[in-house]
């Protein structure tokens, strides 16, 4: 579809006035593009101001009024995550929780969703109910009784206590289910004439099948993770096992200390958005195709 | 050829036991999710609302015996709580003031996207996409920041002539601020899955309707979002969901003040477990639980009888 294509589709709203109407509607494309410019600018405004005040001096972006480009560009601030707040260890905490999200979600998603798909068995209509109806359950109504059972079983501040209750969705369920139920099943017959068994086939044959339900999945699975803030806030009692969230919020809400240092803030913001950002660049496309295949984010 | 014959004096007895065969590989595949869904979530989830009738604290929980049953306790105690009953404001004023602007402003973008080429509208797509995948936490910060009375934000506005508020300071307008940043936030996720939504309409439909006479205005409230409204329920019921359990922005950028102008109802709870209160943030929990179920119930309700 080109710009030409839309406004000729436009233009045959009023056939009869076809001619006369084809000018204003390329105007009207002009107008769409200067729209949505200003309204990208408003959209990316507090990334370059996140960007432009990680390099900026403490004395400068205490200054007022404000000021745009940094006068002096430091990298002080990222100087002092590294050195003095040590963010390396709540860096390697948010990739282990991410890694290990992603691995156990991809795996455990995929046999289940297989089953759900191709398989007969008794429960398996409960597993689908169940599932779908917890599925828009808020996090906040889980969260008590999980701290309960996690501080029983001794793993609050540990890696385990912060990894397990994350480590299934409903949502990586259904997006494979979907998936494999378009898998047609003379391929299956055909591997199992060959002498493959269930769990043969299932590795060797349909994952490789599945290559961009896994994609997608592993994306959002990474992002939920990378991003997400409220159990590991509880879970972690010390900073020896935050994650970035944790240790960015925690440092910003100490207002007395440091706290109003805000190029360090900045800097901290630059450093958890930065490699997503990239990551997100890099693969929009399949972001894309992932929400439009699934309708959720 | 010999297995088959063997295998014929028995054949309902084998076709049994390969049922139960193909059930117990069934169940190998989906035993790791349903164990550790049914430990992680479903237990929690019952526990829970078990939780909400009892007078659990924190010293309780290596202890469950020392539990008492407490009937509706702890629920007429949050619901008589002044601080929860402005949680609860909040958080409808959020949803009320903060779906509606979310969703129109992306079905405009979605709908200016969808008459631009192709090429084009994946770069305006991106962009405007990109504030969804980042952590609410940083971006929250850094409003934080833009927000201050002297700050970017309020020097833009003087720039026209506004003398903007304090923000996040203000109990007037604290909760605009942050309804505004999580506005900008979710934008992206709505404007995508309704452009998908716009681009499986049939050409011919709109064709169909410009035969007819219909102009753009027309064909827009005509075709266009009848056609629409599945899409737009999954994108109200979605964007709902998501507001009413609105947490880490005002924890990160006033953590609920000034005044609880911005206290949620998650951050009550929040509050109500790190006081070691677990039943009252249990029941604190269901109450938010159930009016998310019923609100989705209404939308649907409400997008059924026009479609």
């Amino acid at each position: 579809m080109t710009a030409i294509d839309g406004s000729a589709r436009v233009a045959m709203a009023a056939p009869a006035e076809d001619r006369s109407r084809r000018k204003p509607f390329r105007w009207g494309n002009l107008v769409v593009m200067v729209v949505l410019s200003i309204g990208l600018a408003a959209t990316i405004l507090p990334f370059v101001w996140m960007v432009l005040g990680a390099f900026k001096t403490k004395a400068e972006i205490m200054s007022r009024p404000v000021t745009w480009w940094p006068k002096s560009p430091t990298l002080d601030n990222f100087a002092a995550w590294f050195f003095q707040f040590d963010i390396l260890r709540p860096f390697l905490n948010s990739v282990l929780l991410a890694a290990a999200t992603v691995a156990t979600t991809l795996l455990f998603s995929s046999m289940v969703g297989w089953a759900l798909a191709k398989m007969r068995f008794p429960g398996k209509n409960a597993i689908i109910v169940v599932v779908l109806a917890t599925m828009f359950v808020p996090g906040i109504v889980t969260l008590i009784p999980q701290f309960v059972l996690v501080a029983n079983l001794g793993m609050v501040n540990t890696y385990w206590g912060l990894i397990l209750p994350g480590m299934v969705g409903a949502f990586g369920v259904f997006l494979m289910r979907q998936f494999m139920l378009e898998i047609p099943d003379s391929l299956l017959d055909a591997a199992r004439i060959d002498g493959a068994g269930e769990f043969r086939t299932f590795f060797q044959i349909v994952l490789p099948l599945c290559k961009a339900p896994l994609a997608t999945l592993a994306i959002f699975t990474f992002m939920g993770s990378w991003n997400s803030f409220l159990w590991p806030l509880i879970i972690s009692q010390d900073d020896s096992m935050y994650t970035l969230p944790v240790s960015l919020a925690l440092f910003s809400a100490e207002a007395g200390g440091h706290g109003a240092d805000y190029g360090l803030q900045m800097a901290g913001s630059f450093l958890i958005v930065i490699p997503v950002l990239v990551l997100f660049i890099a693969m929009q496309k399949h972001f894309i195709q992932g929400i439009t295949m699934t309708g959720i984010k | 050829m010999v297995t088959s014959t063997a295998r014929r004096p028995g054949k309902t007895s084998s076709l049994a036991a390969q049922r139960r065969r193909s059930a117990l590989i069934a169940w190998v595949f989906v035993s790791p999710f349903v164990l550790t869904f049914g430990v992680f979530s479903l237990i929690p989830l019952v526990s829970s609302l078990a939780m909400s009738f009892t007078d659990l604290r924190a010293r309780d929980i290596r202890n469950p015996f020392n539990v008492n049953f407490v009937g509706l306790e702890n629920f007429v105690s949050v619901l008589t709580n002044e601080s929860f009953l402005r949680a609860l404001r909040n958080t409808l004023v959020f949803v009320v003031v903060g779906v509606p602007s979310t969703l129109f402003i992306a079905l405009v973008l979605a709908v200016l996207l969808n008459s631009l080429s192709r090429r084009v509208a994946t770069f305006f797509r991106v962009g405007y996409y990109t504030p969804v995948i980042t952590t609410i936490v940083a971006v929250a910060v850094v409003w934080r920041i833009m927000y201050q009375d002297t700050g970017v934000i309020n020097t833009m506005l003087g720039w026209v002539g506004i003398d903007g508020p304090n923000w996040l300071s203000d109990p007037n307008t604290a909760l605009m601020a942050i309804t505004i940043m999580a506005v900008w936030r979710n934008i992206g996720s709505s404007m995508v899955i309704f452009l998908a939504g716009l681009q499986s309409i049939p050409a011919e439909i709109n064709e169909a309707a410009a035969i007819d006479g219909a102009n753009a205005v027309q064909k827009f409230f005509r075709v266009t979002i009848p056609m629409m409204m599945p899409t737009i329920l999954l994108n109200t019921i979605l964007v709902t969901t998501g507001y009413m359990q609105f947490f880490d922005e005002p924890f990160v950028m006033t953590n609920g003040g000034p005044l609880e102008s911005t206290t949620s109802i998650a951050l009550q709870v929040y509050n109500q477990f790190k006081y070691g209160n677990y039943s009252v943030g249990a029941a604190g929990a269901y109450i938010l639980f159930v009016l998310v179920g019923i609100l989705a119930l209404i939308q649907f309700r409400f997008f059924r009888q026009r479609t």
